[in-house]
């Protein structure tokens, strides 16, 4: 019998709706496989053994009962703790939700259910979504299944997806929710030889998912293929009353118009991201994706996307801005932490709380949040960079009245060392190809294009016209088929 | 734009985030050398530029008029919304007293 947790998301989708296996048997088996990794990868903050079998229970009636199955009928996922998930902790990991237990469902899980999957756990990331590396967590870092050879450092699975990440590169779980706010689901999909995919901003509901930057947040999925990933977005996406910028769209059928052909299709290059001092082997692997599209029928354009260079200062101001608001509302009051010293009064008691409950990262980004919106400083900083905003997406739809899609490396490096980056602003640097789409709300995926010489995975961008995630779909599917990415980590726990 | 000690702990305050003054020290260079590099949006022309306000466009909905559309999002529902605080009283949020 085939290795059930080698399987991909169609594949165990299609087994289980043509009885090759059943339901309850790929949960048994993606439950070993995650209560075996976790003392290694510590990619799980929670583990759900049971809702995962009861979920698959049901299909399999279900399915013996002849009822109609769901688009992931079968498929058990990993869900990112920052996703509501009622009477199941979820504590974005940090220590001041730790113990919270949601009275309420959010609306991307929700409809994950109700298409039939079931959870397998709550993943880890890095603190309130915060960071590129997954150390942040409040709950222990997360370490990356992949490893370079002959040595046994601990990589980072990215940021901050990162349990998300490892876990679907560890195969211990065949597809996971990620949020992407400058880059969190597509970073670490390249860091791990995955897939991943951030939509339109507005296609997947933000209700129920613990807010960091709520202009920019966006839900997707993260997996082993661009099918999986087609699949997973269908059901996660759709028009939810209860998120004031929910996109009243109907949700496209991307998986029946999957093509990897892109005769007439313009790819964009854009010149500025060749910055100086680009790493040599992802330089090299973005000369590959061109060829490949080519290959795939396109036709290559240079294009310009001026404002580029500002993306990064422009998002580390507006990310902590929102965020300082967001988390305004962790009082130790209303859920959580509370931290309450002898005579403490309620203002003491909110700053103790704060104090006690926030890791650094989260700190340093609610004061730089907190300055830049702060009386005298507010014009030069955050309106300056909501200025800079306009013009950086100002720069995309210039492009996009030239080309379909836009290829570009993923991250400026593959997998650095846990420990590595001690340095916030070096950490910073690591966005810098993600963030432009996140600061322009388009869509934009990154596939696994191949390894490096240390062994480790790169990762390819696709970025697409707002709306427009069938093209990014189809162009990183002309990737995925010519990549022919086959690598997997050694297993080593 | 640099900042010092006692700008980091106003701004600390503002947060709601105790500091000792051990972290302060180490926060100053931290958040300047953050605001530094910020600084370089300070170069862009961004004459007759519009602050973004929305990244897609769209139109902010009016629900129906109807209380407890949502039961999710309605009233009536005290138990539940009490049921994560660290010391619910009598059916309120117990906070440390405010009246002297």
């Amino acid at each position: 019998m085939t290795n059930l947790t080698d399987l991909t998301l169609t594949g165990i989708r299609d087994g289980v709706a043509g009885g090759d296996f059943t339901a309850t048997e790929v949960a048994t088996a993606f439950n070993g496989a995650v209560a075996e990794a976790q003392e290694a990868l510590n990619a799980f903050i929670v583990t759900t053994p049971e809702a995962a079998l009861a979920a698959a229970a049901k299909v399999d009636a279900d399915r013996a009962a002849g009822k109609p199955l769901g688009k992931l009928a079968g498929v058990p996922i990993g869900m990112k703790d920052l996703f509501a998930t009622k009477g199941v902790q979820t504590t974005a990991a940090s220590k001041i939700l730790e113990g919270f237990k949601p009275e309420y469902e959010s609306t991307v899980s929700q409809k994950l259910w109700d298409a039939g999957a079931g959870l397998l756990g709550k993943l880890n990331l890095d603190q309130f979504a915060m960071g590129s590396s997954n150390e942040s967590s409040a709950y222990g870092k997360v370490t990356s299944p992949w490893r370079r050879p002959n040595d046994t450092a601990a990589l980072a699975p990215g940021g901050s997806s990162g349990g998300s990440s490892a876990a679907v590169a560890a195969r211990i779980v065949p597809a996971a929710t990620g949020t992407d706010t400058g880059g969190s689901i597509r970073q670490p999909a390249a860091f791990t030889g995955i897939s991943g995919i951030k939509p339109t901003y507005g296609r997947c509901s933000r209700w129920g998912i613990v807010a960091f930057a709520s202009s920019l947040d966006q839900a997707g999925p993260m997996a082993h293929t661009v099918q999986d990933c087609a699949v997973m977005l269908e059901a996660m996406a759709g028009f939810d009353a209860k998120d004031a910028t929910s996109l009243d769209m109907p949700v496209p059928n991307w998986e029946a118009a999957l093509s990897g052909d892109l005769k007439g299709k313009k790819v964009g290059i854009p010149r500025e991201y060749r910055i100086d001092g680009l790493n040599a082997e992802v330089a090299k692997s973005w000369d590959e994706g061109i060829a490949w599209l080519k290959d795939a029928g396109a036709e290559v354009v240079d294009i310009s996307l001026p404002h580029s260079k500002y993306a990064l200062a422009t998002y580390y101001i507006i990310a902590p801005a929102e965020a300082s608001s967001n988390l305004a509302r962790y009082d130790g009051v209303r859920y959580g932490l509370r931290d309450l010293p002898d005579g403490a009064n309620l203002q003491e008691m909110y700053a103790a709380t704060r104090a006690a409950g926030f890791g650094d990262e989260v700190k340093r980004r609610i004061l730089i949040g907190t300055y830049v919106l702060s009386a005298g400083f507010y014009d030069a900083y955050y309106t300056q960079a909501q200025k800079v905003r306009t013009l950086i997406a100002r720069d995309f739809e210039e492009a996009f009245k030239q080309v379909d899609v836009i290829l570009a490396p993923t991250a400026p490096t593959s997998a650095f060392a846990l420990g590595e980056k001690t340095n916030p602003l070096d950490m910073y640097l690591g966005d810098v190809f993600s963030v432009p789409a996140s600061l322009a709300g388009l869509p934009a995926m990154s596939v696994p294009a191949g390894l490096d010489s240390q062994g480790l995975p790169l990762g390819l961008q696709i970025i697409g016209r707002p709306f427009d995630e069938q093209g990014v779909l189809n162009a990183g599917l002309a990737i995925e088929q010519r990549a022919g990415f086959s690598a997997k980590p050694e297993k080593w726990w | 734009m640099s900042v010092d000690t006692a700008t980091v702990a106003k701004i600390a305050s503002l947060a709601r985030i105790k500091v000792t003054p051990g972290d302060l020290e180490a926060m100053v260079p931290e958040l300047n050398g953050i605001l530094d590099w910020v600084e370089q949006l300070g170069e862009v022309d961004v004459t007759g530029v519009e602050p973004m306000t929305a990244v897609i466009p769209n139109t902010l909905r009016l629900r129906e008029d109807i209380t407890n559309a949502d039961p999710l999002t309605g009233g009536g529902i005290r138990d539940a919304v009490l049921a994560n605080a660290p010391a619910a009283e009598h059916g309120f949020f117990g906070v440390p007293k405010v009246i002297e």
